[in-house]
């Protein structure tokens, strides 16, 4: 349902990618893996225009749009079908948990307040959030507001989720919290295309894997033969420093 | 203190308070209005990187910023005239402090703007709002909660700044004050007493903007309590 071809980007003179070509099937978790300063993020950020690629194309739903040259409608209209869950959740501060559910629905989908609320609710629930929804984010902790930010992101029904290492930010306990309601999302059904560095959640619950550096995709797969049986000797080292004694060398 | 001091004193309070509340504080509520507009907008156009615009703006703030405030009285009542455009003490006044004002407080509005993260608008988009639809409901209520204390601060600055306009003729309350003084030779006491006024009128406004300034902290303390 999404796929990405050859999509190049350079900031100043440096390139962060180099022509890196992905797919993702309906009801695929694919996680991206790589080092830091590979590009992962990059790549995802291009992906939902929140950066301007210098090129590549990207066929998502069957419709073809070149990254460097989307209009601003399609932006837009893309973005409807599509949620971003950031490292460092970006909730709006000036707006209770509820309302950043509910913002989205209400302004740019046009969904009845009363809808909105019931959709909003419902999905603050799903993340364990039900009891904080008059609370600003400055009064959640960080795992909090992450499942908030998930929360707003699958309350519209999105095709695809985004997660720019959504973990990152987060002690071991509330990175838990956060795997834990991914993990629902994955078992449901939800597609979604994941940055990150928790090798526990890329072996256990992606189905795929990306493994990229220096702006390339040096490996990718199922997941299980991926973990199991890395072909590149670059993936088996990162594999074997990231998760030592886990790997068959 | 002599009777007769006294009596000028007592007699010359409300003559002087007066056209403070008709003409300085209409004045300055006018003006500072017109100047919240003027800042917010030059500020989101800057900030958005309109071109043309954007330096359009900076001309206008280096201008006004630039330029004393007499200055631009003076060229506005005496000099305009000069070239057919004859404009009334009062809506010169208004028309003079709204830019003046406007200039600084786009500034102020403009910085406060750059103070929320990047991370706010591009959230805004990412749940499918527009540049605007996210400016609007998202950016700027936060950078107006910023930028509070300081247009608070500017608004205070403006109610003495209002005393030039007695240079064009605005029967505001220094020049009233200036016209007893003439009338009964007492300077001192005067201008003093048109001082106090006029720390009256600022001591006011401190007390407003402490209160705004607890409102805006409480709003978030009672959703703390209702939770």
């Amino acid at each position: 349902m999404l796929q990405i071809e050859k999509i190049e980007k350079s900031f100043g003179g440096t390139k962060v990618l180099r022509g890196v070509s992905l797919r993702v099937e309906q009801g695929d978790v694919v996680a991206i893996l790589g080092p830091s300063g590979s590009g992962k993020t990059t790549l995802l950020r291009c992906v939902n225009f929140l950066e301007t690629a210098d090129g590549g194309v990207m066929i998502f739903d069957g419709e073809t749009f070149h990254l460097a040259h989307t209009s601003r409608r399609d932006i837009a209209r893309l973005r409807k079908k599509t949620a971003f869950v950031f490292q460092d959740y970006n909730l709006f501060r000036n707006k209770t948990a509820l309302q950043n559910v509910t913002e989205g629905l209400v302004v740019t989908r046009r969904i009845p307040k009363d809808q909105a609320l019931a959709a909003a609710r419902r999905a603050l629930e799903k993340v364990g959030m039900a009891g904080r929804e008059g609370h600003y984010p400055h009064q959640l902790s960080g795992g909090q507001q992450q499942r908030v930010a998930i929360a707003r992101a699958i309350a519209a029904g999105p095709e695809i989720i985004f997660f720019d290492e959504p973990t990152s930010a987060l002690d071991p306990e509330l990175t838990g919290e956060v795997l834990a309601v991914m993990r629902q999302l994955a078992d449901e059904g939800m597609t979604m295309l994941v940055v990150t560095h928790e090798m526990g959640f890329a072996r256990t619950v992606s189905n795929r894997v990306v493994f990229m550096e220096d702006g390339a995709v040096v490996e990718e797969g199922p997941s299980q033969s991926f973990f199991q049986n890395p072909q590149k000797a670059r993936t088996r080292a990162f594999l074997q420093i990231s998760e030592p004694g886990k790997i068959n060398v | 203190m002599n009777e007769r001091l006294l009596g000028i004193l007592t007699d010359s309070f409300w003559k002087i308070l007066l056209p403070g509340l008709t003409v300085t504080i209409p004045l300055t509520a006018i003006a500072f209005t017109f100047a919240m507009l003027i800042a917010v907008a030059a500020a989101l156009i800057q900030f958005a990187g309109v071109r043309g615009l954007r330096q359009l703006c900076r001309f206008y703030i280096w201008v006004f910023r630039g330029t004393p405030l007499l200055v631009q009285l003076f060229v506005v009542f005496y000099g305009m005239p000069r070239v057919g455009i004859t404009i009334d003490p009062f809506p010169a006044a208004v028309i003079v402090f709204s830019l003046n004002e406007g200039a600084y407080c786009a500034e102020i509005v403009r910085a406060a703007l750059e103070s929320v993260p990047a991370g706010q608008l591009e959230a805004g988009y990412c749940v499918g709002m527009s540049y605007l639809q996210t400016m609007r409901r998202i950016i700027l209520p936060q950078a107006m909660r910023t930028a509070f204390p300081s247009l608070s601060n500017s608004l205070i600055a403006m109610v003495k700044d209002t005393s030039l306009a007695a240079n064009i003729t605005v029967t505001e309350m220094f020049m009233v004050t200036q016209r007893i003084v003439a009338r009964t030779y007492e300077p001192l006491a005067l201008y003093i007493e048109v001082g106090l006024i006029y720390l009256l009128f600022s001591t006011a406004l401190t007390r407003l903007q402490s209160a705004g300034e607890k409102k805006l902290r409480l709003e978030q303390a009672v959703q703390d309590a209702a939770n």
